[in-house]
């Protein structure tokens, strides 16, 4: 196949996603009585200075969560728990930085380590259950999303102050704070800190799944379980060890938010990251680029969809929409193009063996 | 060498399965136990709360929804096909009723939210049979598509009507519920003296005669009718049979693409009526949110029944008499002396285990079941959070301690091609 073709190939599938999820949110729109070009002017204005920042500080926490999803991914292992294993690390990492036992950045730091290993505990749960008694992680980490949620309710009002109708934890210590990167100068908002943290996991996500044994040993079970059990892979160990990288990625997801903008875990801390972060994994088709920018695209989205009701007299809900069918529509058309890449293969190597009865052998293959 | 004797291998393949019968029978032992002992505990602690008609009403109530989503995954699974988009198409089809019933009244209500649900299901069916995508992906898209596409129509179709808003319904009506007077008030009399199992079989009897909502009815006839007809009917053998070995259904003419259609639409259909009953009877309009997880629970208690119908319904009824006893007031107290309940369960499962010779579980249930009432003596309340929590940590605890002894559809998950049988 030439280049351009692979190339070709490679950008169809999201590109056909884009003009159908286009398409629905239309359709959706012209049900609901509403002005279609309005929203689309209003979509794809040119955002200013400030909207800009936005989309780059919620890629940078959606791009970590779309990390945590995606090792596990790699493994054909679904931990959709990234949403509860973000919460509970970044409250544990809340309370440990507000009473400030370590001086200044220290503080931070250690922090981030208490996150990583309360996330990486909480999704470790469920790769026990696996590995141990064969609970499937899916329903196994949909379980502790819903148990995360209620324990650090409760937890949050044993610990927490009041403040005016919400709870929260004891603010971090002002030399803890990580500030912000003034990106584009002369606009007072700030890229965070910890935009340099997800760019350093993406690239060390990528290093470990294609330069260490761990990460062949992961892609190796993910691809083919009975042929890496074959080749000597313990799949019991490489769950709980998957599981609980995922889970100490998750820990990270909520720490740009607490240290950059927060301060604080209260009850009003952003929710749903982790089940964005799912959607984010499967348009990047858990390459780390190819995650930052479904990143960049769910955030631009997000962002421009706040003006919506104001400029365009639409619900801002339509863009959730929006999303859930570019997933769909990316995954089925990947599957699509998948299919066709299959044929076309074994088409160029029955063309090759220069028979007519090629194809027919080969056709057990395509399924 | 030795070699252990043949005997002892092949001893659980000889024993022939228990007829129909006798496990009829020790199924209506283990609920007469289960009885005896929920009441005694009811005695003991005085926390009457735990069989009150009240309480079993709302467990009902709770159960149901819980129930439908079962069975929409029993449907679906039982060809192959998972579907954790349940909880998705249980917000359409909580949508449509809000919608359909406000307009159109509560029959074509229901009928809406079967048919938004089954809009859902068909998606599911189209990405997972027809084109192959992972099930738990497509599952998860529909959630986010479902979540998005209800509350954008709520506020299109919701503002400005009177008593509605941009999340929420107004107040719709109410389906028809039916009370046999003179019985109800007669068994409420015996469940207010309080009697060792006595007045517990008659707030159970009561909370069946009074304002039973008909819709309930028709959800408790169609799990019934789900085991009938996938069990005792052509069209069921033929449907379960896509999810045991499809290739074999398919050299045998079954055309499995149509069944898996047919059973992922249906699981959608059901899901949606489990979502209306949400809307119509567990509450008075929709509001966003209203869902709140009951479809995961609902393949959940699916599972927990080992993809039956009355197993699944049992593990509906025992998430929703959790879900049914924390609404109650003074659930504190009730859920309280719940943990003087699980500290007996543990002890005779304990004692089981030790009878069949299972030293180490029967070491650990002991272990927990002691310290189960020792928490029930050191404590006089239990937190409110925590049995909201309930019905999650009892799926995670049941799936891992009963998960080798399930049956699960032996091509659950899997993609299958037409024409893979060759």
């Amino acid at each position: 196949m030439t280049a351009v073709r692979r190339l070709a190939t490679v950008l169809a599938a999201p590109l056909l996603a884009f003009v159908v999820a286009g398409v629905v949110t239309s359709l959706i729109l012209l049900m609901a009585g509403d002005s279609v070009s309005r929203f689309w002017d209003a979509l794809f204005r040119m955002p200013d200075a400030r909207n800009f920042v936005n989309i780059i500080n919620n890629s940078v926490v959606l791009y970590l969560s779309g990390l945590a999803a995606a090792i596990c991914f790699r493994m054909k292992l679904f931990n959709i728990g990234v949403e509860g294993q973000y919460r509970v690390a970044v409250f544990a990492a809340a309370v440990f930085a507000g009473q400030a036992w370590l001086p200044g950045y220290l503080n931070t730091a250690v922090a981030v380590l208490v996150a990583m290993l309360v996330g990486a505990l909480w999704a470790g749960i469920a790769g026990l259950l696996r590995a141990t008694r064969g609970v499937s992680e899916v329903i196994s980490t949909i379980m502790l999303n819903s148990i995360a949620g209620t324990l650090v309710a409760y937890l949050l009002r044993q610990v927490g102050e009041r403040r005016g109708e919400t709870m929260t934890t004891t603010p971090l210590p002002r030399d803890s704070w990580v500030g912000g990167i003034p990106l584009i100068p002369g606009e007072a908002s700030k890229v965070y800190g910890f935009a340099v943290l997800a760019v350093l996991a993406g690239v060390a996500y990528w290093l470990i799944l294609n330069r260490t044994r761990f990460g062949f040993e992961l892609r190796a079970t993910g691809a083919s379980q009975p042929a890496a059990l074959a080749s000597g892979v313990d799949v019991k160990r490489m769950v709980v060890m998957a599981m609980l990288l995922s889970g100490a990625v998750a820990g990270l997801v909520g720490m740009p938010l607490l240290f950059g903008t927060d301060h604080a875990y209260a009850s009003t801390f952003q929710s749903g990251i982790g089940f964005t972060g799912i959607a984010v994994a499967l348009l990047g088709r858990n390459h780390p680029i190819g995650i930052a920018l479904g990143a960049i695209v769910f955030s631009f989205l997000i962002e421009q969809s706040n003006v919506l009701d104001i400029v365009a007299q639409v619900s801002p809900d339509v863009v959730v929409v929006t999303q859930g069918v570019i997933v769909m529509s990316v995954v089925i058309a990947y599957e699509v193009v998948r299919r066709y890449r299959n044929t076309a293969e074994q088409r160029g190597v029955a063309r090759s063996m220069g028979g007519p009865s090629g194809k027919q052998e080969t056709e057990g293959v395509v399924a | 060498m030795t070699v252990a004797p043949p005997s002892e291998t092949l001893a659980p393949a000889a024993i022939a399965p228990p007829p129909r019968a006798a496990r009829r029978g020790r199924i209506w032992l283990w609920l007469l136990s289960a009885l005896v002992l929920v009441s005694l505990v009811r005695v003991l602690t005085g926390a009457h709360e735990l069989t009150s008609s009240g309480t079993l009403r709302q467990a009902l109530i709770a159960a149901i929804p819980i129930a439908m989503a079962g069975l929409g995954g029993l449907w679906s699974e039982r060809t192959g096909i998972i579907n954790i988009g349940l909880e998705g198409m249980m917000i359409l089809g909580a949508l449509g009723a809000g919608y359909f019933t406000y307009y159109y009244g509560i029959w074509i209500g229901l009928l809406g939210a079967l048919l938004f649900g089954a809009i859902g299901g068909l998606i599911h069916a189209l990405a997972t049979v027809t084109f192959g995508v992972d099930h738990i992906v497509s599952g998860v898209a529909i959630t986010i598509m479902a979540t998005g596409v209800a509350a954008f129509l709520a506020e299109a179709y919701f503002s400005g009507l009177p008593g509605g808003g941009p999340t929420q319904s107004p107040t719709l009506d109410t389906p028809p519920t039916i009370t046999v007077p003179g019985v109800s008030d007669w068994l409420l009399e015996v469940q207010s003296r309080h009697w060792f199992l006595v007045s517990d079989v008659a707030s159970a009897m009561r909370a069946l005669v009074w304002e039973m909502s008909v819709v309930t009815l028709l959800a408790v006839a169609l799990v019934i009718g789900s085991g009938w007809l996938l069990w005792r009917t052509r069209f069921g053998l033929r449907l379960r049979s896509c999810g045991e070995s499809p290739s074999a259904a398919e050299t045998l003419g079954v055309n499995v693409y149509l069944y898996k259609f047919v059973a992922v639409t249906a699981s959608g259909g059901f899901a949606g009526l489990g979502g209306a009953y949400l809307v119509l009877v567990a509450s008075s309009g929709y509001q966003n949110g209203i869902v709140g997880g009951r479809g995961y629970i609902g393949l959940a208690a699916n599972i927990f029944g080992n993809w039956r119908p009355g197993g699944l319904f049992m593990g509906s009824t025992l998430f929703g008499y959790t879900e049914g006893l924390h609404l109650r007031p003074g659930s504190g107290l009730s859920i309280h002396a719940l943990l003087l309940l699980v500290a007996i369960c543990l002890l005779v499962l304990a004692a089981l285990q030790v009878r069949r010779a299972q030293m180490v579980p029967g070491a650990v249930s002991f272990v927990a079941s002691v310290g189960f009432f020792a928490w029930f003596m050191l404590s006089d309340e239990i937190p409110a959070d925590f049995t909201g929590m309930t019905p999650f940590v009892t799926t995670i605890l049941v799936l891992a301690l009963a998960s080798q002894r399930l049956r699960v559809p032996a091509t659950i998950g899997m993609s299958y091609r037409r024409g893979q049988a060759g």
